[in-house]
């Protein structure tokens, strides 16, 4: 996984609550076996006025001119703003694929869904919860300059606008620290396999239905 | 000993050990798979060289891009198809349990599981889809995943997870005739919103919530994700064990009787803590209809249609104006008064044989109006179809003009070839009313499978409690 250490970019403002899961990635790409080449499909109801479907040449497809990531002014935005319960509904972890490959690297909002949340860690994709107020004043920012910068530390949990005011976030320890070192949680557990398995013969003793195996 | 919640109780017997900063390593006792969220979690493992830890938990079925009509085996879209096949190839390779295509015991993962007794209480279960919720109604600690945990439980048969706030909502009195599991949990919605179980495991209880069957029980839990939950949970009684006695991979003979032992401890203590705690009567739901593109949209049947201004906060103003734009409806309508194109029978939240036959009642002796232009019924599983079939339940819906169709996920999120066109109104016993959610351009309205069936005979949103 891809080190997360400071981050100055652009944002994109999405000004909408609720951006559910089929909205950022639409179920007809969740057909793909590959976690990569969803970027062009991010928002895709959204950000086309025709329909999609894998396969097709996107670049041919008709923009919608109203949607902010067709707006020129935000190209290159690294950082998504949005509103609250960002990433609800679906467990796709296709949606942080597809943010990800798109180039995101940060979502800011005052609220996300859990497990919205929990994927984008597991892919370098910093979600930050910000109050209501920090996130106002980062829509204000962004609408009145498109080419504002915004600063991430993930050392110091800070979000800084280009106005210098400076908004503090909360992180737990552990993916703090697995963001900041790239670590895959898979061979982090892996080192603690003595502790799972004195684990399973405890539970082997207490609940012994649960080792019958399955035919 | 302090007084334990339910899910404190599920939570503390699967810690393995805890990170300094309280992030545990969690024990999975089962792990379901399907085929969309599966692929790049065995293409993870294999590129890493890594082995499933315990593949024993694992059971494996592909549902969500399976045709519904007959022959399933031939999956037109070769995207599709690909991705049905390398589940195939995974679970051959790796030795996991499968139910494919033309078993009996194929269907809808959330539905499968119950159904086989793979799904049972005190275990913690996932599967990478947030509808895993729904096997919290046998007392299970189940919770949908993403892909990247997908492979982390493959391949330590653990997952690194926080722990959740408890939640209490409790349900009592009796729900009317004609109310059903599923108006209960769409009120629960309406009341706190989508994102008013985030962070928390909702615990349901309550007279009411007791008085439901396992198929009932598993609606209500299904949709807790809907409430913003990852995990909902019904301490498991009486009705659980009855279910799932003599279930294939239930336990048996003197392992069952020392698991239901254990199972009768699973349940809050009388002083436990919970976060937050709601109170409902169940008396006081109707039969619900969402009317906009968030399941928090949702409205009794004889109410009429928000005017976002009086919405009061302008973020769900907005979120309100934009619905009704793309649902094509106005402030002030009776839901009554609103006409539906199709009518969806199905899903993980309502496509078992309660469903069916709730369904089958109201439409018995009436026809499918002339201006819907299709009804379909899709069983949860190959199982459950049989059993309808065997109760006549088919000929009751083909009789009355609506489609009989083959298990699977189908127009819940339209993955397969069964999908709304642009426009088109749609009245669906399924869990989200997303935009695009069952076709692109298409409308979902969000109701029971008596209420989808009253909708199809009428033409338009009606009040079942009228027809039965």
């Amino acid at each position: 996984m891809e080190k997360f250490i400071t981050l100055t970019a652009k944002v994109m403002p999405l000004a909408r609550s609720n951006v559910d899961t089929d909205a950022i990635i639409p179920k007809q790409y969740l057909k793909s076996v590959q976690r990569a080449g969803f970027g062009p499909n991010l928002f895709d109801d959204w950000r086309y006025l025709d329909p999609g479907e894998p396969g097709d040449d996107h670049s041919q497809r008709r923009l919608n001119p109203d949607f902010v990531l067709n707006d020129a002014r935000f190209a290159g935005a690294k950082i998504l703003l949005a509103q609250e319960n960002f990433g609800c509904g679906s467990s796709r972890e296709h949606a942080v694929w597809a943010l990800t490959d798109y180039g995101f690297r940060v979502v800011i909002a005052p609220s996300f869904a859990d497990i919205f949340f929990s994927n984008s860690f597991k892919n370098g994709l910093l979600p930050i919860v910000l109050g209501h107020e920090a996130v106002d004043h980062v829509f204000a920012q962004t609408q009145a300059d498109p080419q504002a910068l915004v600063k991430i530390d993930l050392e110091e949990q800070t979000v800084t606008s280009q106005a210098g005011e400076v908004f503090f976030f909360e992180i737990n320890p552990f993916r703090k620290y697995c963001l900041l070192n790239g670590l895959d949680d898979i061979g982090l557990t892996l080192r603690h396999a003595d502790d799972i398995r004195a684990y399973e013969a405890k539970r082997r003793q207490q609940a012994p239905w649960l080792f019958a195996n399955v035919q | 000993m302090t007084a334990k919640t339910l899910y404190d109780k599920l939570w503390d017997a699967h810690v393995v050990r805890y990170e300094d900063d309280g992030t545990a390593l969690l024990y999975i006792d089962r792990h379901l798979l399907h085929e969309v969220t599966s692929p790049q979690a065995f293409e993870g493992l294999r590129l890493a060289g890594r082995s499933p830890w315990r593949v024993d938990t694992a059971v494996a079925v592909p549902d969500h891009n399976v045709p519904t009509l007959a022959p399933q085996h031939e999956i037109a879209d070769p995207v599709a198809r690909l991705q049905v096949e390398t589940l195939a190839r995974n679970v051959s390779e790796f030795g996991i349990t499968f139910f494919p295509i033309g078993d009996a015991r194929q269907g809808i993962v959330h539905v499968m599981g119950p159904e086989q007794g793979a799904t049972l209480p005190g275990m913690t279960l996932v599967c990478g889809d947030s509808h895993t919720s729904t096997h919290g109604a046998f007392g299970a600690l189940a919770f949908g995943i993403g892909t990247s945990e997908v492979e982390h439980v493959l391949a330590t048969q653990c997952l690194l997870q926080r722990k959740m706030k408890n939640m209490l909502i409790n349900v009592d009195g009796v729900l009317g005739t004609g109310v059903s599991a599923k108006d209960m949990v769409l009120a629960i919605i309406g009341q706190i919103g989508t994102a008013g179980g985030t962070g928390h495991a909702i615990e349901f209880a309550g007279e009411a919530v007791r008085a439901l069957s396992m198929e009932g029980r598993m609606t209500v839990c299904n949709m807790a994700i809907e409430a913003g939950a990852r995990a909902g949970i019904i301490a498991p009684d009486q009705t659980t064990f009855d279910y799932l006695k003599g279930r294939p991979l239930a336990p048996q003979g003197a392992l069952w009787e020392q698991a239901v032992k254990a199972w009768q401890a699973l349940y809050s203590d009388a002083d436990a803590h919970f976060d937050r705690e709601l109170f409902i009567d169940a008396a006081s739901i109707a039969p619900q209809v969402t009317w906009g593109t968030s399941p928090e949209m949702v409205l009794p049947v004889d109410a009429r249609i928000p005017d976002p201004a009086d919405l009061g906060d302008k973020v769900k103003a907005d979120a309100a104006r934009r619905a009704l734009e793309y649902m094509g409806l106005r402030a002030g309508m009776a839901i009554h008064e609103i006409p539906i194109d199709k009518a969806f029978i199905g899903s993980c939240t309502n496509s078992r044989i309660e469903d069916l036959r709730a369904a089958a009642a109201v439409v018995k002796g009436r026809q499918r109006a002339a201006q819907v232009k299709l009804a379909m019924v899709v069983p949860g599983s190959g199982l459950i179809k049989q059993q309808a079939e065997a109760e006549g339940l088919d000929r009751i819906f083909r009789e009355a003009g609506f489609e009989w169709r083959e298990p699977g996920c189908s127009m819940c999120l339209a993955m397969n070839a069964d999908r709304l066109e642009p426009g088109e109104r749609c009245a669906a016993t399924s869990n989200r009313n997303f935009e695009g959610r069952q076709g692109q351009g298409g409308r979902t309205h969000l109701v029971s499978p008596a209420m989808a069936a009253a909708a199809a005979c009428a033409g338009h949103f009606v009040d079942v409690r009228d027809l039965i």
